[in-house]
């Protein structure tokens, strides 16, 4: 059964993107075929994060307007052989996008992949709710600070409202994605902790993943976190979530301030 | 063969049959009690339409003019007067509704089919409830009386209601309660951190809230012109 998973957070900045590329390669690692798509029309980066963006021919807005075929804009990645990226358009804008030619994309997605994984603009617009509007999963990007808490909140309430799944009085399974978290900052109490984001968001917690001069090492150099250094903190925070992901009960860890981050096990499998 | 019947002579039957009619018995000054009339459409539009309706016109003495004027503006008003009572014949002119005599009082019955239709329609429904969170951007309005949340209501979410507020969780957004002007209306909640609290029009922002009520249970209320937020238990 293919799945349909958004990965959104309303607010810019937050890691989509990041986690879309590094989500997409640890499952890949771990033998599932899947697609990565851009929904970040006019503005792209996934294939930056990808490191492919020298190969982009055809994009999203050429399938859906019929102009390519969806193998002709598909981009095989050149380290994991099962897994794809299907670009943006950077020239378009997010109104090329329709209902239909979204849901026809997908559609044909979900015959070819195990994992969809759609990469969402920020905002509430039209770009954000195309992408949200097919999922049967959606990962919500948190950074642990009140905006962005509230953004999340919001973007729950449109995943409740506007998906296709709601519409039929089915849900879209939640799962919050707590990212650059900051240890150091968070023991001196300078950030929101764990607890009060999922009360405040009352959904279950997929992964926190540490703040990381990896991150945006790996974006550098055009490759996912998970495939850059297996062994940093972040990777195998996304490596963790992507084996929740899966179905697998995996321990929740908080980082911690000291090197060895594993130090607190919380146990706590999601409110 | 072809047979040729005489045509029979058809007969004008003639049959009676008796309607009950409203009859209007207008007074001097016949404008205040046209003013009657529009009041009375006020309040229920399309009373008479359809309706046989019978001019009284004993307890007044108008001109022909007069009447042809009154039976004009009774047409402004969609009445259509069925036939007139107690005035001579002569002062009716060719294109005005005919002389009637002989009518009997009687009591009207009514049998309305919109009357018939209101014991079917089921009561409007007067408290609403919400067993999920109300999440930030959701506006939740229900004039009708009381709103339950079973969750928290989120920090730039709102909940309007014609009664009563209950949050059983935390109220993070805004709550407006009684805003049909229903001072008697309550706020509740499990946890208070709203960022706006009003009852029938008067409200306190967050920075008017009491440090010390943050993050209990409380309840808010209208005391004459002040709301008072006090906590529960």
């Amino acid at each position: 059964m293919a799945k349909v998973l958004v990965v959104t957070s309303g607010k810019g900045g937050v890691g989509k993107t990041t986690t879309t590329a590094a989500l997409g390669a640890a499952l890949a690692q771990s033998g599932q075929n899947v697609v990565v798509v851009d929904f970040d029309v006019g503005l792209r980066n996934l294939d930056l994060v990808m490191g492919a963006e020298r190969r982009v021919v055809f994009d999203l807005i050429n399938v859906v307007q019929g102009v390519a075929k969806l193998p002709q804009a598909l981009i095989r990645d050149k380290r994991l052989e099962n897994l794809w990226l299907l670009p943006a358009s950077q020239t378009r804008d997010k109104d090329a996008l329709t209902d239909e030619g979204v849901g026809r994309v997908i559609d044909e997605l979900r015959s070819r992949f195990d994992w969809i994984l759609c990469d969402s603009p920020a905002g509430i617009e039209r770009g954000a709710t195309l992408a949200m509007r097919f999922a049967d999963e959606a990962i919500i990007v948190t950074n642990p600070e009140v905006s962005s808490v509230r953004d999340s909140d919001r973007i729950i309430g449109m995943l409740d409202s506007k998906t296709v799944r709601a519409e039929r009085g089915e849900r879209v399974e939640k799962h919050i994605l707590i990212t650059r978290y900051d240890p150091a900052r968070a023991a001196r109490g300078e950030m929101l902790n764990i607890d009060d984001i999922l009360e405040i968001l009352a959904t279950p917690l997929l992964g926190i993943i540490p703040e990381s001069q990896d991150v945006l090492k790996a974006s550098n150099v055009g490759t996912p976190v998970t495939l850059n250094n297996a062994d940093s903190a972040p990777a195998r925070a996304y490596t963790d979530a992507s084996r929740r992901l899966m179905g697998e009960e995996v321990a929740m860890v908080v980082p911690a301030e000291r090197k060895g981050f594993m130090d607190r096990l919380l146990g706590r499998r999601a409110a | 063969m072809d047979v040729r019947a005489d045509p029979t002579r058809q007969l004008v039957r003639l049959r009676g049959r008796s309607y009950v009619a409203f009859v209007f018995s207008p007074v001097v000054p016949i404008v205040d009690w046209l003013a009657e009339i529009d009041a009375t459409l006020a309040r229920s539009p399309g009373y008479f339409v359809g309706k046989p309706i019978v001019l009284d016109l004993a307890a007044v003495d108008l001109s022909g003019a007069a009447i042809a004027h009154l039976v004009g503006s009774l047409n402004e008003r969609n009445i259509r007067v069925l036939g007139i009572e107690g005035v001579d014949e002569e002062r009716l002119g060719g294109n005005m509704p005919p002389l009637l005599t002989g009518g009997r009082a009687c009591v009207i019955t009514r049998n309305e089919p919109a009357q018939k239709a209101e014991p079917e329609a089921k009561p409007k429904p007067t408290s609403l409830l919400l067993d999920s969170p109300v999440r930030s951007g959701q506006s939740i309005v229900f004039m009708e009386g009381d709103v339950t949340v079973l969750g928290s209501v989120g920090s730039g979410a709102e909940i309007v209601a014609g009664g009563s507020i209950h949050i059983y969780g935390t109220l993070r957004g805004r709550a407006m309660a009684g805003v049909n002007g229903n001072s008697s209306a309550r706020i509740y909640c499990q946890r208070i951190e709203a960022e706006l609290l009003a009852i029938d029009g008067y409200y306190q922002t967050a920075e008017e809230i009491d440090v010390s009520l943050r993050n209990r249970p409380a309840q808010a209320r209208l005391e004459g012109d002040t709301m008072k937020i006090t906590p529960l238990n």
